[in-house]
């Protein structure tokens, strides 16, 4: 029965089930979503609430709620940072979480404040542990 | 992030007869009334429009299941139930209520006049026990339990109707609303309703469970989509369709709830709950369950506080509030004084911390628009 969840090599992840992605040219600034088993397991998304441009956000702390068809998530912030970007196409398709997790559906665009924090966050393989137990 | 994918076959809970069907098309289950619901499939919201714009098909065997029989059938269900039923003909079914003496409603249920002097009852899955005491407790034996012995389907969705016929036959295609029959299929017998809980068209079967997978099978092969409980839910409240545990319970009288047209006074009948819900009635009611739709984006969740505008004291909680695919918009119901609960009146609504504007509308939140 266990669906066959995507989990990119190339971005890093939480215990929450948040992926990140280190931007190659500004590399003090990463992407931030929720993954291809987060958004198969809150259902539908049907509206996010997104910190806004400029606010702060903490590692490990909430920076945002995810409302399903079903029931209200949490999202939480992999690292420290001041959120520079929000994807705006969320507020019209919200289904792009579901449809594009790593894709069309991310969230936030953070520029860290210590990016020694990234050494805390779990790789492919070991997110991919993660979920196995799930 | 931390919902389980529910996946796994929970300890005492009940199981229904289907179970593998709903496995076989991906379903995710989860308890509900001592019993493991699917409680979606694809997703909710596709199942939702399914519903609302083809058909779509719903596993609803955890509901209480009773039939009665005899001479005096009708006045001893009457005597029972807040409708009087002793006025449907055979073959025709009602919305009614099982209330205390006080007024208050113990069930919401719906009540089936069948050929000869037999009648079913359908009864909502939390309450099944004690209602099924209910009718034991006036008809004795002539009442019985067939929850386990049946399976029951509901087939909603303007489609609905055509794919029934086609599956079941002529008898079903040509039934009125809230009608019932009950026929021959492949070897076994199936009670058939015009009746559902979505707001839409279509018909609810009650089936033995030998016949209940080829049925089911049937209609998945007509093209009905399978729709878990989330989806039943989104549609029944989109529908203003009130839930038993949610929206009414046994310190909620009919009135309150907008149900008085599932109470008959004027036939002088005894019944359960007469005196108090005669006097309810004729008495000028404090709260009335109101219909809220949020007037920007945000979800509206049964329990969130509803609080007078501009940092008003809270004055009710929602007794259901969901994500409406339909209006892509917050919904929900909560019983508000009835000075304050006027369409068009503003309220807001705390969601977790944050104040999301609703506004007071009538029911339902969704009406199908018919060619």
């Amino acid at each position: 029965m266990k669906a066959d969840y995507e989990v990119p090599d190339n971005l890093l992840y939480t215990d929450e089930h948040e992926w990140l992605r280190r931007d190659e040219e500004n590399p003090d600034q990463a992407t931030i979503g929720i993954t291809d088993f987060a958004q198969d397991n809150v259902g539908d998304v049907v509206y996010l609430e997104l910190p806004p441009e400029g606010d702060s956000v903490s590692a490990g702390e909430t920076c945002g709620e995810i409302e399903s068809a079903k029931t209200v998530s949490d999202l939480y912030a992999p690292v420290d940072g001041v959120v520079v970007a929000t994807n705006g196409d969320l507020e019209d398709q919200p289904e792009l979480v579901n449809d594009s997790p790593y894709g069309d559906g991310w969230m936030i665009r953070v520029r860290m404040a210590d990016a020694a924090q990234l050494d805390d966050l779990l790789d492919a393989s070991a997110y991919r542990a993660l979920i196995e137990e799930h | 992030m931390t919902e389980d994918g529910g996946t796994g076959a929970g300890r005492g809970l009940r199981q229904l007869t289907l179970r593998d069907r709903h496995e076989a098309l991906g379903a995710r289950f989860a308890p509900f009334a001592g019993w493991e619901m699917p409680l979606q499939y694809q997703g909710i919201v596709g199942e939702h429009h399914a519903v609302r714009d083809r058909v779509g098909v719903f596993d609803v065997s955890h509901l209480g299941r009773a039939l009665v029989q005899g001479s005096q059938a009708g006045p001893l269900l009457r005597s029972v139930t807040t409708f009087d039923v002793t006025r449907l003909v055979p073959g025709k079914a009602h919305y009614s209520l099982y209330c205390n003496e006080a007024g208050g409603i113990d069930d919401d249920v719906f009540v089936y006049r069948l050929a000869g002097e037999r009648w079913a009852v359908v009864h909502n899955a939390s309450n099944a026990d004690q209602d099924f005491d209910r009718l034991r407790s006036v008809f004795g034996d002539d009442a019985s339990e067939i929850t386990a012995d049946t399976a029951m389907l509901a087939v909603q969705g303007p489609d609905a109707m055509s794919l029934l016929g086609s599956v079941l036959g002529d008898a079903v295609a040509g039934l009125e609303m809230r009608s019932c029959v009950e026929l021959d299929w492949r070897g076994g017998q199936v009670m058939f309703a015009r009746t559902g809980y979505t707001g839409e068209d279509g018909g609810e079967c009650i089936i033995g469970v030998r016949q209940a997978a080829a049925l089911w099978d049937a209609l998945i092969e007509g093209g009905a989509s399978p729709a878990g409980l989330g989806a039943r839910d989104t549609l029944r409240l989109e529908a203003a369709l009130p839930l038993y545990g949610n929206d009414l319970d046994a310190a909620t009288s009919p009135y309150e709830a907008g149900l008085g047209f599932a109470v008959t006074l004027d036939d002088g009948a005894p019944f359960t709950g007469r005196e108090a819900l005669a006097e309810a009635r004729d008495r000028p009611r404090t709260r009335r369950l109101a219909h809220l739709v949020a007037r920007r984006r945000g979800v509206l969740r049964t329990g969130y506080a509803v609080h007078a505008p501009d940092g008003g004291d809270p004055v009710a909680r929602l007794t259901s509030g969901s994500f409406s695919p339909s209006l892509r918009l917050g919904i929900g119901m909560a019983y508000l004084p009835v000075e304050l609960a006027k369409t068009g009146a503003r309220f807001d609504v705390d969601v977790r911390g944050r104040m999301l504007p609703v506004e007071v509308v009538r029911r339902p939140f969704y009406r199908k628009s018919r060619e």
